[in-house]
């Protein structure tokens, strides 16, 4: 038999516990734990957070501006002594901080290029599948063309046109690096429509407009984030192949890749001005693509 | 029966969906697959009309037709005085609330990215975006109260529930509106025995409850039976029968539903050793190029040239009707 107070304090702590709300793990919760536990992700991460804390900070810690040109040192190579960490260049300009500088532009191009990427080519390959009939058509119609242009040309006119101008590589990637993505998440909304949570959000008189946003968008967000951190890589590379030709940025302002053409004319003599720039480069592009494996794996679900 | 007012009248309703051939050049006219062919009847305030037929055979997309999830091709929808097919959609939006359904998934049918309190709260912020957040959470707490959910799972999400569960979610948001009718497309068919016997006896005492209707799909006949005042038998989009449940289970008319009452299990092993079950020959045919005449009469033991030609229509008494020519006349 059980004591009366006994059963008070049962009571008690029952509609004590039935009060507190449970937290529940949401999938993004779930993979940050699997996330947590690849090892090679989380260095990347590490690293590319230090990189990121370099380019934005590290000029100012160094002895020279980036585009003085320090006359009795043309062509000399690290010493910590003249503050020249990295060597100079040929116009005897400061590498360390020039390749912090031309890091800023890089990764800039690189995630704000991704980003743009992103956001345009989830609304629209989200706005295509959902809406699906003649209006998918069109819409798919009218990538396939933009897809079909000839994008160095289009780089080259816009260049000849508008002279060299760091904005007019963004409209340049921003045209085309899109188009995948909405490919993508068009297919990914295909798949999705037919699923019986659509249907409930329609039943439950939600509009197209949220029935998009609340319930496509986060479902293919998964693949969409690992995309993106994929397209960085890519971007920063692309940005690079355009000033290596000439076409990017305009001096004396500096990228990774116009750091690269630089070193590459005087690889014979001073073979620092090319390892500089290309051993950053090549980091940060390593770091990217294995935290995009990262994510691919975390955001998995098989993987659980 | 007659004092409980008629909530909806479905007059002759058809969805056909056109479905390009193969092969096919761009200006040939597509197919025209008839999925609901002709279906017409009546439910009231706090009835249920169980609708059962085998895979295939239309259930599915006359609930979608009447929830508007697909549109309707021809016949009327006619909900407490107006024509939902026809409806703005404006209207239409307004109208909706009072039907609301519950689907055969249950987990696939609640967003994963979501938790379980914004899912049952959805449609309620939908219609009633002026509530406050306090307001909300303290209806979707008493809603999932109701269900048999504890209230403190609200922060969950839906992949850390069973599927019986997840079902009830599913009921928490399909009531939170407080409906008038709920369309329930097979809703225990992917859950185990015991857990559908708890989801069919929740329903029914919410039905009392609420005074809700139901249009309830299954095909499962034993379930069917437990939970209708009316059942509804379909065949290839065609009503073939029609009537009280106790009428249809006791003294079923058309050889089609003969055939899927015999197929019944019994629960005493002696009966089920002993029983002979009428096996269908064949397959359902193709509802793009249906049998002329009685949809049924190939697979049918009775059926003769009449039935080739003709189509039957429902006869008997308003309680029981079925569609056959072989059915002897009081």
């Amino acid at each position: 038999m059980m004591s009366p107070s006994y059963s008070k304090n049962q009571q008690a702590v029952e509609s004590f516990s039935e009060q507190l709300t449970i937290e529940g793990r949401s999938l993004w919760q779930d993979a940050w734990r699997r996330f947590k536990q690849n090892r090679a992700a989380i260095t990347s991460l590490y690293i590319l957070s230090f990189i990121v804390l370099a380019v934005l900070f590290g000029p100012y810690l160094g002895a020279h501006e980036f585009d003085i040109a320090d006359w009795p040192n043309i062509h000399t190579g690290p010493n910590w002594d003249n503050g020249h960490y990295l060597g100079t260049d040929s116009l005897g300009r400061d590498m360390f901080v020039r390749v912090l500088v031309g890091g800023r532009i890089s990764i800039m191009v690189g995630i704000l290029g991704a980003l743009v990427a992103v956001l345009i080519g989830t609304l629209y390959g989200a706005t295509s599948g959902y809406i699906g009939g003649n209006t998918d058509r069109v819409m798919m119609r009218v990538l396939e063309i933009l897809a079909s242009m000839p994008f160095m040309f289009l780089v080259i006119l816009l260049v000849t046109f508008f002279g060299r101008n760091i904005f007019l590589i963004f409209v340049a990637i921003g045209c085309v690096s899109w188009l995948d993505i909405a490919r993508i998440v068009r297919g990914q909304t295909l798949s999705l429509k037919n699923k019986a949570f659509i249907e409930a959000a329609q039943v439950s008189g939600v509009s197209s407009r949220h029935i998009i946003s609340r319930h496509l968008v986060p479902n293919v967000l998964g693949i969409v984030v690992v995309y993106a951190t994929l397209l960085v890589p890519g971007m920063i590379l692309f940005e690079s192949f355009l000033s290596f030709l000439g076409l990017g940025v305009q001096e004396p302002m500096t990228s990774w890749g116009a750091l690269l053409q630089e070193g590459a004319q005087t690889m014979e003599v001073a073979i620092w001005q090319l390892l500089v720039p290309a051993g950053f480069m090549v980091t940060t592009l390593f770091c990217f693509n294995y935290l995009g494996d990262g994510l691919r794996d975390a955001l998995d679900p098989k993987q659980q | 029966m007659d004092n409980k007012s008629l909530l909806l009248d479905v007059k002759n309703l058809k969805v056909q969906f056109s479905i390009a051939k193969k092969n096919a050049w761009f200006w040939s006219a597509p197919d025209q697959l008839k999925a609901v062919d002709g279906v017409s009847f009546q439910l009231r305030q706090g009835e249920t009309l169980g609708v059962v037929g085998e895979s295939g055979c239309g259930k599915s997309t006359l609930a979608r037709a009447i929830i508007g999830l697909v549109p309707v091709t021809e016949g009327e929808v006619v909900w407490l005085g107006d024509d939902l097919a026809k409806l703005p959609k404006q209207d239409w939006h307004e109208k909706r609330q009072d039907l609301q359904m519950i689907f055969q998934d249950p987990l696939g049918s609640l967003n994963p990215r979501m938790t379980i309190g914004d899912i049952i709260a959805e449609p309620l912020k939908t219609y009633h975006p002026q509530l406050s957040k306090d307001d909300v959470k303290e209806q979707v707490q008493q809603m999932m109260k109701k269900v048999g959910l504890l209230p403190n799972l609200i922060n969950r999400y839906p992949h850390e529930f069973s599927g019986g569960q997840c079902q009830r979610i599913g009921i928490a948001r399909a009531l939170i509106l407080k409906p008038k009718l709920i369309i329930c497309d097979e809703p225990v068919s992917a859950l185990d025995v015991s857990i559908q016997a708890q989801v069919v006896n929740l329903l029914k005492s919410l039905q009392h409850e609420l005074n809700l209707s139901l249009i309830f799909i299954a095909h499962d006949l034993a379930v069917v039976k437990h939970i209708s005042d009316h059942v509804m038998v379909m065949y290839l989009g065609n009503m073939v029968e029609m009537g009280h449940a106790d009428a249809i289970y006791q003294n079923p008319q058309h050889p089609y539903t003969k055939a899927l009452l015999s197929a019944i299990p019994a629960p005493d092993p002696k009966a089920e050793r002993n029983k002979k079950i009428d096996l269908l020959a064949g397959h359902l045919p193709s509802p793009i190029d249906p049998p002329a005449g009685c949809v049924f009469h190939t697979r049918c033991s009775l059926a003769d040239d009449e039935c080739k030609v003709n189509k039957p229509s429902l006869i008997g008494q308003p309680t029981h009707t079925a569609a056959c020519f072989k059915i002897k006349q009081d």
